[in-house]
């Protein structure tokens, strides 16, 4: 008894010891460049994040880890994919860690989270991933650029393909209930219903939930297909139990791009076989540059390329161009952030993008329908939609005056 | 040695404490004071549940959720009505303490793992609320952008040190209520249904109201602890209102020693340091938290204080929760 009270009381001495310690001084002129980076290594988003990691880490290796003759430090936290716990971290990695720039996370509700505190702070900071449509739409955030994408984006031309080219006229949704959720439904349900089809029901599941047989029993007589949203655990789960409840041969799936990321697809079976979803990347993407990245991406991780992989890949590398644009003065912060507004890339594995004025990715839309090639399954683009705004054909300033998409939002039409 | 030990023990943990708490903080980083601010504002939120959990003998499994709904209710005070300090605090606190006048009304006849279990569910009740009534909550996306609050002082709440100092002062006004509430002689009789309900109703105490107001009371203080992490943190969210938020704090108070009060804010400071901490070196931090609770409950199940406190009288002789305080 006595000695376990010896190593308590030793590592409290210790914790204390380096709780008195004053603070370290913030990076010196030239020492390292430090990245902070938060994304969930634990909990039902630990799939996703994984790639995360792994796409940010493969950029900096590539470039070991140096840019203009500084080091890159990379610091890493688990956010274990709730807001809360995300705000906690950057919070440390800001004012203890005194990161030069942020980047990471995964959930749109972290996204917005973040984003007060990064604007308060004055730290720039990058969003690979997380996609919440506001944040580049009514509430745009001074010092975050958006690499990755928003929500609705894809769904928008995806809306008007299932009612022209499917030929889908009622369609049941059945989505995680958060924003990221919420969002893709609501650009789906928008388009879908101007092009003359209707949304008959929204089934709402929360994040939490493993059994989804409660779920699909609601799902009404009258639908042509079923658009479900779905990301990390849940869409394994969900896709398997839509199979089991012996509604995949007769309820066509459709659905936000997540629900069959790479990141989920190689852990699926036949069952994911025929759902077709849009998304701005596909691991099977016929370019050189996304060539290249699956080769190296695939050593490294052992595993398949996601969209959560080539976003922080390619967020890395966007981040990297800024700091070569400033060369490497990051203490310059309202310079590394205009830097960051300003850059450029070509070669990008999900073919090219730019920003728009709004601070989104304008870029490639691709439809893809899961086939099993050479014994893996596979998104195949079956179409592509070129150089997607996240404002699709509407006027940025008439589009601006609706609500963001939300749970009701558009609302259902009787 | 011991002996000596013995008797400069309190001596030597206030002049500690003061010395960390009040003299230093001008010295630390700013990641630091914020650190050490969530450790207080934990600290109050643990204190409030050993009023349940050490002294009246009720382990609630929804003590997060009282402090989740002074803090939403602050959230949604000061950004959508732009109400000032005062006003948040006395409504976050009302509220919470109105909800724990219901839910007492359900809670209080029940004790063990009835209690446990009924806690429990609406603590769920309070967490599906803040999920679901999305007009209100804002859902899974929670409320960001709560500002510091503005006292009409030169000095500005939004820098950490000052902040800091706040929480401090209320920290120990809480903590000094809730020493005098459980010492005086309606503690004194929460003790004694701790130790047999049975006697002290024979005895001709009103247990049920007695238990009904430990409830109350334990939710009062907990909410005084939302408000001031709404301020905090700026942003809340039902993630600090579910199960694991609540079992969080029952850990705080049986690693710190439950019926000490201190104990407690000393458990809650040393989670809220692991959490922060070890995550920084590993990704296997919940691993080690984990082992953390488990070594716990093993070697030291009357918490860190207790523990010290025997070890101190000699070793030979253990606490039993009798004979706490």
């Amino acid at each position: 008894m006595r000695k376990v009270l010896f190593w308590v009381f030793l590592a409290m001495v210790l914790g204390s010891l380096i709780a008195l310690n004053p603070s370290t001084p913030w990076a010196q002129a030239r020492g390292p460049i430090k990245i902070g980076f938060i994304t969930p290594l634990s909990g039902g988003m630990a799939a996703n994040g994984k790639d995360m990691l792994a796409g940010f880490q493969l950029y900096l290796e590539e470039i070991g880890y140096q840019v203009a003759g500084r080091k890159i430090e990379l610091f890493v936290e688990d956010d274990e994919a709730t807001p809360a716990t995300g705000l906690t971290k950057t919070r440390k990695l800001v004012e203890k860690d005194g990161v030069h720039v942020m980047s990471g996370g995964l959930m749109a509700s972290t996204g917005y989270a973040l984003a007060p505190y990064i604007d308060s702070k004055e730290i720039p900071m990058t969003y690979p991933i997380m996609a919440p449509d506001d944040l580049t739409q009514r509430q745009r955030a001074k010092w975050i650029v958006r690499t990755g994408w928003n929500s609705s984006q894809p769904n928008h031309p995806f809306g008007e393909y299932a009612y022209n080219v499917l030929k889908f006229r009622k369609i049941a949704t059945m989505s995680l209930d958060y924003a990221f959720g919420w969002e893709n439904v609501g650009g789906f349900q928008k388009t879908f219903e101007e092009a003359g089809g209707k949304i008959i029901q929204k089934i709402w599941i929360p994040l939490t939930v493993t059994d989804f047989s409660p779920y699909l029993a609601q799902i009404s007589k009258e639908a042509d297909a079923v658009y479900a949203m779905f990301t990390g655990r849940s869409a394994l789960q969900f896709t398997k139990q839509y199979q089991e409840f012996g509604l995949k041969g007769r309820l066509p799936l459709i659905g936000g791009g997540t629900t069959t990321d790479e990141h989920a697809l190689p852990s699926m079976g036949d069952e994911a076989i025929g759902i077709i979803t849009a998304l701005h990347y596909s691991e099977v993407l016929d370019n050189p540059a996304n060539k290249k990245f699956v080769k190296a991406f695939r050593e490294k991780a052992k595993k398949a390329a996601s969209y959560y992989s080539e976003g922080t890949y390619t967020g890395a590398r966007w981040i990297i161009e800024a700091i070569k644009a400033i060369n490497g003065d990051v203490e310059n912060r309202p310079k590394f952030m205009e830097a960051l507004r300003k850059v450029e890339l070509r070669d990008v594995p999900r073919g090219n993008f730019r920003l728009d004025d709004y601070g989104n990715p304008i870029q490639n839309v691709y439809i893809r329908k899961v086939e099993r090639v050479r014994g893996e399954l596979q998104n195949t683009v079956i179409y592509t939609y070129p150089n997607v705004s996240q404002f699709w054909k509407y006027k940025p300033e008439e589009f601006l005056k609706q609500p963001v998409y939300s749970r009701e939002f558009p609302p259902l039409k009787p | 040695m011991k002996d000596l030990l013995a008797s400069k023990t309190r001596t030597i943990a206030l002049s500690l404490a003061f010395l960390v708490l009040v003299l230093m903080p001008p010295f630390y980083s700013s990641y630091w004071i914020t650190l050490l601010t969530q450790m207080l504002i934990y600290g109050i939120l643990a204190m409030s549940l050993d009023i349940l959990i050490g002294y009246t003998g009720l382990s609630s499994f929804g003590h997060a959720g009282f402090f989740g709904a002074s803090a939403y209710v602050v959230a949604i005070l000061s950004t959508r009505y732009k109400m000032g300090f005062v006003s948040c605090l006395v409504g976050g606190i009302g509220v919470a303490t109105a909800i724990s006048m219901i839910f007492g009304l359900l809670v209080a006849h029940a004790t063990g793992v009835y209690f446990l279990i009924i806690t429990l569910a609406l603590g769920m009740v309070l967490w599906g609320l803040a999920f679901r009534w999305v007009t209100m909550t804002g859902g899974d996306n929670g409320i960001s952008g709560i500002p510091r609050p503005d006292l009409g002082l030169p000095l500005s709440l939004k820098d950490p040190l000052t902040y800091y100092y706040m929480i401090l002062v209320f920290f120990l006004v809480c903590l000094i209520l809730m020493a005098i509430y459980v010492r005086s002689p309606f503690g004194h009789s929460l003790k004694g249904i701790r130790e047999s309900e049975s006697r002290m109703r024979v005895l001709g105490y009103h247990t049920w109201l007695h238990k009904y107001l430990s409830y109350v009371s334990a939710a009062a203080f907990g909410s005084v602890a939302g408000v001031l992490w709404a301020y905090f943190d700026g942003f809340i969210s039902p993630y600090n209102m579910d199960l694991t938020a609540s079992i969080e704090i029952i850990l705080m108070v049986i690693l710190g020693g439950p019926g000490t009060l201190v104990g407690p804010a000393l458990g809650a400071g040393i989670i809220v340091f692991l959490k922060n901490f070890i995550s920084a070196y590993t990704q296997r931090w919940l691993l080690i938290l984990g082992t953390i609770y488990i070594l716990t409950i093993l070697y030291a199940p009357q918490g860190l204080v207790n523990l010290i406190r025997d070890w101190l009288k000699g070793g030979e002789k253990k606490t039993e929760l009798k004979g706490i305080v």
